[in-house]
Order: C-alpha cells, then structure tokens, then sequence
C-alpha cells in the first residue's frame, strides 16, 4: 500500500495532470478560465482573494523549489537544513496562515451568500475544500517539524520527491517512516494533481506573462493570406 | 500612412425618441442567455441622469478609458500593465452586478397554478441569479427612463460638470434627452488593452472590436478598462461578451439588428478610412479639448488620390474605398461637423458618433421674446444647456456643438422657407458656412434618411481567405467538439485537416 500511494499514486496523478490539460486546452478552450465571481459579490472576495492567492503562490513555489532543488545545492551553497527547515517553517508557516484564512472567507462566502451558492458548482466548492483540507494538513505538519528543526526529516522528502521525478523504483522507500500527517498530506497533494485538469485550478497555468512582451496595448486581427508587403 | 478601413455609426439624437427598439431587438438576438441577462449591448438612457450602470461616465470611479500621465505617457486609467496585473486577484475598480441591476423574472406560473383565495393572485419577482425572492425591485435597466426618480439622484450626472445645475431641477427649466449606448468599436480600445491575455482584438479589414471567447480567462480587465462599460462579465460561461456590431449581418452587407430596426432612422452605417499610424499620437493629445479635432486628423479623406492609392497597396478592397466615398458618416462627421464622438476625453477615439439634440427655446415663455441671433433663434438659448452637450460630447468645447446646432437650424430655416414660402434662402446656408445644395443634401440624409443613404455597407471579402467549398454543408458559426461545421483546425487527436482561416494577430 505504501509503495502504490508513494510509488505509484505520483504518477498516475501527474499523468492525469498533464495529459488532462493537454486534453481540455486542445478540446474545450471555452471552459478555460478563473471562473470569477466577482461581478457577483464583492464583499469578502476582495480581502480573501488576495490573502488566498498570495499565500498558495508563496507555498507553492516554496515547495517547488524547496523539495525538487538537489540537496547537493543547498550544501555547495552553505545553507544548512536546519537553516532550511527553519525558513520552511517560518515563511510557509505565515504563507499558510494567510492562505487559510483568505481560503476560510473564500469558502463561507461560496456557501452562504445565496448568488455565489448558487452559481458554484460541485467542482468550484470540491476544490475549495480540497485545498482548505490540504493547508490545515500543511500547518499540521509544522507542529511535528517543530520537533525535529535539523532538517532531518525534510530531506526524507526531498529525496522522495526528486526520486519520483528521477524515476527510481524505490523512492516511497525514503518516506517509509514518516508521521502520518505528512502522509496525508502528501496523498491528498497528489489527489489535487489528479483532480487539476477537472476544475478551475487550470486558470493558474494561463498566468498572463505574455501581456508584459506583447508590444505597445493594442491587438489587431487580420485574415489576410498573404501579407502586405513592407513598406 | 497605413490606411484601415472602420465601420463606423452615428446615431441622429435630434430624431430618436426612445422607444427602445433597438435595446429590446438586440437584446432578443444577442443576450437572451444566462449570465448576460443584465447585460445589453445596446441600452438608451434618458439624459440627464446617472445611466447605466450607475454612473458609468464618472471615471474618478470608475478608472475607466485611458489617462496621460504626467510624463506624457498613454496608458489605460486604470494602471500600467504591472498595476492592472497587481489587481488581477480582486479588482477594485470592477463593479458589482448590483451597479448594473440584479436580473429578475417573475413568478408567472403562480397566476395560473394558485389555490383558490380572496385576493387575486400575483406574480412576485425573483432574481435570476440566486433564484431567491426578490421584496423590491431596486434598480432595472433604464430606471430613470423619461426623468424617472428625484432630481437630486439624476443630477449626479457626470455631464453637469461645470454647471449651475439647480435650475434644471425646477419644473419650469426641466430638460430632457435620449442616449442610446453601444459599443464604440473604438480606434483606440482601452478594453483591448487592459486585456491580459490577449483576447480582445480589433478586426483590420472593418474595425470591429470583439473578444475571442476560447482566449478569454475571466480576468476582466476589460470589464473596468472600457470607461462606456460595454464589456459585460457573463458570470455563467466565466467570460467576457461585448457587442460584436453584428459582425454577421455587417459582413453581408446588412446593418446591425439595432439600426436596422430603428424606427426613428436615426441611426446610420458607413465606411471610415484611417491612418492606423497616427492613432496613438491623437489619443494622447495634451488637452482633452483637443482630442475631437485629433480624432478627425486620423480620418483620411476617401476621395483624395494619395490616399486611394495607398489604401490599394494596403489590401483595402475597391468596393470598400468606394463606399468610404459615399459613406454617411464622413458628410456628417467630416464635412458638415454635425456629428461628435462620445466622451473623446477617455481618449478611447470611439467609432459611434452622435448628432446633438435641437430643443424647444428656453427664453420664449418667460420672457415673451425669443433670444435671435439674425434670423434664426440663439442656440445658447436652447433649452438643453450647450455645455451640457459639450460635456458629453467635445470635452467640454462649446464652440464645435454650437456650430453644428445652428447648422441643424439653418437646415430647418432653409427647408421651412424653400417649401412653405418657396423661396430659396441662401443667405441663411451662408451664415452657417454651407450652400443650399448641401442644405438639401443635409436635408436628404439627416432628415429624410433613406435606407440606402443611412446604410452604405460593403460585404466582407471572404472569398479572399477561405475556400467556399469547405464551408457547405457548415451549420453557421459553430466550431464546436461534435457538431460538424466542415471546417476544422485539425487537432491533437486527429482529424483531417480542412482550412479554416482564423484571424491572426498583426503588428
């Protein structure tokens, strides 16, 4: 069991991630958006969008860069994993916070006003309360690194994940014994990787970075076959 | 110079008398659908009043439409590019559906499925979001229709800048106008702009501005980036819809639903050619005063051989040009100045032009003698106030709304005393600066207003892009997964590859 959640599970999830939204930009671009509901309330959205999103950007590059960056960097560099578990702790710690708290105003909003309720759908409120399960697990967490500031049990992790994506056959065995909540929340992690490319998640893959290189503000649109000549 | 080609429209306030023709027929075509039920595309105001949504024109609000920075910069009101991708989780200048109205429908089936009772039944409102009851109606589409509501509200119209405006409050001074709103096309589009990923375009072979719904992520810059907010936020579908000027019946040669429909023949369609190069330096011009007579130094004259030749060597098509030469909009807006822009100080460069409203004489009641300049009565005394008119529509500059209201006067004096008297007045088309032969065609186009002279639309060139063979057998404008319209783009999945010739962007 282990070894399937841990060895296995990664991935199916990232198959389905990357396959799945491959297959809905190519097939259904018109669903591909934020889904905002703004238009509709804007009270509670405007403090707890910007909490939320802020601190899931802050966790989720922290994560990045903090499991797939060889530990052999982090050596060369000097930075001790304690010095890591530390930053970890502290950065995604406040990160978390603000996360749940934005995401906890997100939710209420979502189930209580009456237009937002309505207009949401399974998708919109599963997602929801996936990631506000997946934050409370991820400051759960802290309270047992607590216990261990030497950056020991960190690179457990950091040796899974880069096993995973290195594709070594035995890389569940790195986490084998871990606390449980850091397994939970793993599992669920790579159950919002499964579930990605099914709800409004894939907005953050159309993260506007070309508005900065477009040339100038306007767009024009042309049907010509043949272009005009230079002149 | 780099000649484009624009459909432009101007809409004859001094003849529309709301009825709402146009609002309830573009409505019924465009935005019978969930999500876009509080949108219209098209809407008419009573003026003066605050509009809709509330207070659309006040862009201290709003941050709509473009500003000039103090370095001398273009940029959208509502920020730089990095500003606007600060707001894009919470957009504080985004307004709320109540701005608009809440959507609502009654409970109609309730008349025929209640029990027997005393009272008769009813059919209450629910709204069209949450479905819940709905005590009170608050706000609808044109709820100031015909001056609906106490003055003190209505007067917050943005256009009474710099005007006494309690006297209009009184009975006796009351004034009144109509303002059908739709999109502006606009040469310069700050909903384009402002759109992060890039959905928004303006066509080049016509000028029409739409949103390219595959490409549209729900940011809805665009929504705050428009200052007319005509960019509407479906909240079903999670993307942004705009009037698309009828782009179907336009390529065929047809007017929009709205014009076509007009029962006061206010409204008229025509060709513009322009320079897409002097674009940008006419938004930015220093005075916002100065953005009409910039905006009319972007028109190219369609008849001037320079400019036929290089509208050729650009791709423009001949029957194009030539309805550029016969276009309505360029005698209205370019050869009598009669027409005006709406807002040029959003420096957005709109495309929908507006004839200014004659009104009754103000001073012929109370004072028993109508204020006369020469033989025809003073426009300053006209009963809607010029600066009013001029807020609305020049930025505030008096003189060029002056102008074309005493033009439309002399127009009326040339044509009482040619046909009451028989007498052709020359004198009175000189003191405006005309001859009677363009009186008499102001006369036919403004006045008369024919279908053939309000509607000079060329059909799009479609036989230059695409195969007609592979478009038999197509179900319309669908290219949706499953439903066959015997076009495709081909896919990661297979298929055979037919063309299909999307628009792709140029520089």
């Amino acid at each position: 069991m282990h070894n399937f959640l841990f060895g296995i599970y990664p991935y199916i999830a990232l198959s389905v991630l990357i396959i799945g939204s491959i297959a809905r930009y190519e097939r259904d671009p018109f669903t591909w958006k934020t889904s905002s509901s703004q238009l509709l309330r804007r009270r509670q959205l405007m403090m707890g969008s910007v909490l939320f999103h802020v601190g899931v950007l802050v966790i989720f590059f922290g994560h990045l860069v903090g499991l797939l960056t060889p530990i052999w960097i982090f050596d060369a560099l000097g930075i001790s994993h304690g010095a890591k578990q530390t930053l970890a702790v502290v950065a995604g710690g406040i990160a978390g916070v603000m996360a749940l708290i934005g995401g906890l105003m997100l939710f209420h909003r979502r189930m209580t006003d009456p237009r937002i309720r309505k207009t949401s759908s399974f998708a919109d409120i599963g997602i929801l309360a996936l990631l506000l399960a997946q934050l409370v697990l991820g400051i759960g967490t802290i309270f047992v690194s607590l216990e261990h500031l030497d950056g020991h049990e960190m690179t457990k992790f950091m040796s899974w994940a880069q096993g995973i994506f290195t594709f070594q056959s035995d890389a569940a065995s790195h986490i084998a014994d871990v606390a449980w909540i850091f397994k939970l929340h793993l599992v669920l992690g790579l159950t919002i990787f499964l579930v990605f490319p099914f709800t409004r998640l894939v907005h953050m893959l159309s993260v506007p970075v070309r508005y900065f290189m477009r040339p100038g503000y306007q767009i024009v649109r042309s049907r010509r076959t043949k272009p005009l000549s230079h002149r | 110079m780099r000649v484009r080609a624009q459909i432009g429209m101007v809409l004859n306030l001094d003849k529309c008398i709301g009825c709402h023709t146009c609002s309830v027929t573009c409505k019924n075509v465009w935005t019978s659908r969930d999500g876009v039920e509080y949108a219209w595309f098209n809407n008419v105001e009573t003026k003066p009043g605050t509009g809709y949504p509330t207070d659309w024109e006040n862009q201290n609000r709003w941050n709509g439409g473009w500003e000039r920075t103090k370095s001398g910069k273009l940029q959208p009101k509502q920020g730089s590019k990095w500003r606007i991708l600060a707001n894009i989780f919470a957009n504080p200048d985004l307004p709320e559906i109540d701005d608009y109205y809440e959507p609502f429908d009654f409970d109609y089936d309730h008349l025929k499925s209640a029990p027997e009772m005393k009272a008769f039944p009813t059919a209450r409102p629910r709204s069209r979001i949450s479905g819940e009851r709905m005590e009170k109606i608050e706000k609808g589409p044109n709820w100031e229709e015909i001056l609906g509501g106490e003055f003190s509200k209505r007067s917050e119209d943005y256009n009474f800048e710099g005007i006494q405006k309690d006297i209009y409050g009184e009975y006796e001074n009351t004034f009144m106008m109509y303002l059908p709103r739709l999109c502006e096309h606009c040469l310069n589009p700050a909903c384009a702009a402002s759109c992060p990923s890039g959905a928004i375009y303006k066509r080049e072979e016509d000028g029409i501005v739409l949103i390219d719904q595959e490409k549209c992520r729900g940011w809805r810059m665009c929504v705050s980036g428009c200052p007319y907010k005509k960019v509407y936020y479906n909240w079903s579908t999670g993307k942004s819809e705009k009037c698309t000027l009828c782009y179907p019946r336009i390529e065929s040669g047809n007017p929009t639903v709205c014009s076509e429909t007009c029962v006061g023949r206010i409204r008229y369609i025509g060709v513009m050619l322009y320079d897409a190069d002097k674009i940008e330096a006419a938004a930015n011009a220093e005075e916002t005063t100065d953005l009409y007579d910039a905006q009319l130094g972007v028109f190219l004259d369609p008849k001037d051989p320079e400019v036929i030749a290089a509208a050729r060597a650009d791709g423009v098509p001949e029957d194009w040009i030539k309805a550029a030469q016969e276009s309505p909009i360029w005698k209205m807006a370019m050869e009598w100045k009669v027409a005006f822009p709406l807002h040029p100080e959003y420096r957005t460069l709109p495309m929908v032009w507006y004839i200014p409203p004659l009104s009754p004489i103000q001073n012929a009641a109370e004072a028993g003698a109508i204020g006369m300049d020469g033989a025809m009565p003073d426009v300053r005394n006209l009963r809607i106030p010029l600066k009013y008119l001029a807020n609305m529509l020049t930025a505030g500059d008096e003189e060029p709304v002056a102008h074309a209201l005493e033009r439309m006067l002399a127009m009326r004096a040339y044509m009482r005393s040619k046909t009451v008297e028989g007498v052709i007045d020359e004198t009175v088309a000189k003191r405006v600066g005309l001859d009677g032969a363009t009186i008499e065609d102001m006369y036919k186009i403004m006045a008369l207003a024919d279908y053939e002279d309000r509607f000079v639309i060329p059909t799009t060139h479609r036989e230059q892009v695409e195969e007609a063979y592979d478009l038999r057998g197509g179900e319309g404008f669908t290219n949706c997964n499953g439903c066959s319209s015997g076009i495709s783009q081909g896919s990661l999945f297979g298929g055979s590859k037919k063309p299909l010739k999307m628009p792709e962007e140029v520089r």
